[in-house]
């Protein structure tokens, strides 16, 4: 019996979780399609270890959410879901920043509000709302750790760029020599929204090629 | 810098033009990509974030400072500040319901996705990690709400403008709209030697 199951059962539970994996890091990712929570994250560009600290934090964060939600799924009341899976986030979320502020205090000060506002990161509520409400929590832990890697990995582009242009380093440590003039404009805002558009137009421009073949 | 010792007037001018909180904080943008389309709604929204922005950091500071503080219970923080946001929007909404009819059709919409606009909590964050006063922290939300909707109904009349224009396919859209902010973002820079909070 549970030689037929075990042989049955692999061809679905795992191309689903596959599909749960893979969509969101490519076609489905939350940065390129739906443009969404780039809030809290984006502010956080312009250092390399901050990012992944940062994308770190989210990515906990929309996985723990994730599974909490589809586990209770069956338990929230629909009227007031929103405010349930809010707080089933802020919970997450609180735990990453006093893991921050008690181990990584220096990045903790210069992240500043930004962890804080997880919370309020669409993409954390969108796969909980999207995902974590319909599925079980096995797909929805791993749905919500792909959905943070590929938002995580766009992030992390823009902040290899910035850090690099904009001081000639990389996790703090020199790459370009004294010869690279620093673009200051790299480590302010507008170069952000400027490289996450071009992010944007390449990934695009590239997804209609592919729905025209 | 210490943000601390600003007066109310230095903190709201500079909400608005040097530290906007969506061209150099980044925070509200999904609404803000979302909503910018056209100048009615985008005002609407504006209005509906000012409102609550206000409210919520007049709210939020004596609760803050009066119960959270003297309890210990700082580190419960985050929760308490996203359910006053969501019980302050759930009021407003309901007190504009009885008030006014017109301003519930136009604000009504928006005012839900209020509780999800990072601004708003992002502005609530800020005000606590800066350590303003009571005076400046209101003045901070209302400098805030009215930089983000200067921001978003500006961004929505270049949209009106672009509707025809001809932009490369890939970029139409949200891609487009990023630029554009972006080129705000440096126009808005230029406010900042106006200010020297060093």
């Amino acid at each position: 019996m549970s030689d037929t199951v075990a042989r049955a059962a692999p061809a679905r539970p795992r191309s689903k979780a596959h599909a749960a994996f893979f969509d969101n890091l490519g076609k489905n990712n939350p940065v390129f399609v739906q443009i969404l929570g780039i809030c809290s994250t984006l502010a956080v560009t312009n250092v390399v270890a901050n990012t992944v600290v940062m994308c770190l934090g989210l990515i906990w964060a929309t996985a723990m959410s994730n599974l909490s939600v589809s586990i209770l799924r069956k338990w929230i009341p629909p009227r007031v879901r929103m405010i349930v899976e809010t707080l089933i986030i802020a919970v997450w979320v609180i735990i990453v920043d006093i893991a921050l502020r008690a181990w990584l205090p220096d990045i903790s000060r210069q992240l500043g509000p930004y962890v804080g506002l997880i919370i309020t990161n669409c993409i954390v509520m969108g796969r909980t709302e999207a995902y974590g409400l319909a599925n079980p929590p096995g797909l929805s832990f791993i749905d919500g750790v792909s959905a943070g890697l590929g938002y995580s990995f766009v992030l992390l582009m823009i902040a290899v760029v910035r850090e690099l242009m904009g001081s000639g380093t990389l996790l703090g440590l020199r790459v370009l020599g004294k010869w690279w003039t620093p673009w200051s404009i790299m480590v302010m805002a507008p170069s952000a929204f400027f490289l996450l558009a071009i992010v944007i137009w390449v990934v695009r421009g590239k997804i209609m090629k592919e729905e025209k073949k | 810098m210490s943000w601390s010792t600003l007066g109310p007037v230095a903190v709201l001018f500079g909400a608005v033009f040097t530290n906007n909180i969506l061209l150099t904080n980044f925070l509200g943008m999904c609404s803000f990509l979302a909503i910018s389309k056209e100048v009615k709604s985008a005002v609407g929204l504006g209005a509906a974030v000012v409102f609550v922005m206000t409210m919520v950091n007049a709210i939020e500071w004596p609760v803050y400072y009066y119960v959270l503080v003297p309890l210990n219970l700082t580190y419960l923080g985050f929760i308490v500040y996203i359910i006053i946001i969501a019980a302050a929007v759930q009021l407003v909404e309901m007190i504009v319901e009885r008030v006014s009819e017109p301003l519930y059709q136009a604000l009504g919409i928006f005012l839900p996705l209020i509780t999800v606009n990072c601004a708003v909590f992002g502005a609530v964050l800020f005000m606590i990690i800066r350590k303003y006063t009571f005076l400046a922290s209101v003045a901070y939300g209302l400098g805030g709400g009215v930089g983000w909707m200067l921001a978003i109904v500006a961004m929505a009349g270049i949209r009106a403008k672009m509707a025809k224009a001809k932009v490369p396919r890939g970029l139409e859209g949200p891609g487009i709209a990023l630029i554009i902010t972006g080129i705000m973002a440096l126009a808005f820079m230029g406010f900042s030697g106006m200010m020297r909070a060093s």
